[in-house]
């Protein structure tokens, strides 16, 4: 089911011993796509584009994630959205490169608690310890392709697709409850 | 599962994050208007379908989203190496010396 992205409201949505999942706030997010030199488009972002795959930068309260060799998501407050956009657009004419606003597309799972990465294993294949504490990756979770932020050890931002929200949910839902059951 | 390397991440990661995406090394006709309806059967259909080593293109698609080629053994289902779009494909020589 899709649904329009103003109706996940940001808090926790379920919570045991063992985890907590909730919706982050809303915020600005881009998809950008260049190639080349990247200092001008650095220089208009006021950060520097991490170069490895799964490698974040941040500055103030932008953030970027470096998600294929000329892929990054940008996540900035929704305040700041024109600003990067205005920014972007002056240095298109010289430096080409797409920028998509891909705000409405996506909402973010906030994970957190004592079992919050053995919670994720639930829909991801793939081995979580790969993921350092501070980067990033894009990924399949139960059959939805995914970002995962790792914040901290257990602690995660999840980003999918609205469509796919409702969804996932349910399976970290029924996640919680049960790694919350076995402390008992 | 298996598990695939991507020469554009450098990780090795699980199976469900790549797409296959048919043989590689297949040049598309460069003059299109002047090839032949059976140069164009060949490039369009004509697949080695062989048994043992095959060069093949994957794609990371959940993933850095990236099409790379690939060397995997179809009877074994045993990818012997994996290499960037654009690469030589490697010598089959070298690849199966350490399986004999």
């Amino acid at each position: 089911m899709t649904a329009p992205i103003s109706s996940f409201m940001p808090g926790v949505l379920t919570a045991s011993a063992a985890a907590r999942v909730g919706f982050a706030h809303r915020c600005a997010r881009f998809s950008l796509r260049a190639r080349g030199d990247l200092a001008p488009l650095e220089a208009a972002l006021g950060l520097s584009l991490p170069d490895r795959i799964g490698q974040r930068t941040s500055a103030g309260e932008r953030e970027v994630l470096c998600l294929g060799p000329d892929e990054w998501v940008l996540h900035a407050p929704e305040s700041d959205a024109t600003a990067i956009t205005a920014a972007c657009a002056g240095v298109y004419a010289d430096h080409p490169h797409s920028l998509v606003d891909i705000s409405g597309r996506e909402v973010s799972f906030v994970i957190d608690g004592p079992r919050g990465a053995e919670l994720l294993t639930l829909g991801c294949a793939r081995d979580l310890d790969t993921i350092a504490v501070g980067e990033g990756r894009r990924t399949l979770f139960d059959g939805a392709t995914v970002i995962l932020w790792r914040d901290a050890d257990n602690n995660f931002r999840l980003d999918c697709w609205t469509s796919f929200a409702t969804h996932l949910f349910h399976l970290l839902d029924t996640g919680v409850r049960e790694l919350g059951a076995e402390n008992h | 599962m298996l598990l695939i390397h991507c020469p554009y991440c450098n990780e090795t990661l699980p199976e469900v994050e790549f797409a296959y995406a048919s043989e590689a090394h297949i040049a598309r006709p460069t003059r299109p208007s002047e090839t032949t309806d059976e140069d164009w059967a060949e490039f369009l259909f004509m697949r080695s379908n062989v048994k043992g080593p095959l060069y093949e293109r994957w794609r990371h698609v959940h993933g850095c989203g990236r099409f790379f080629n690939a060397v995997r053994d179809t009877v074994t289902d045993k990818f012997l190496t994996t290499y960037k779009a654009g690469e030589p494909r490697p010598d089959l020589s070298s690849l199966t010396e350490g399986l004999k």
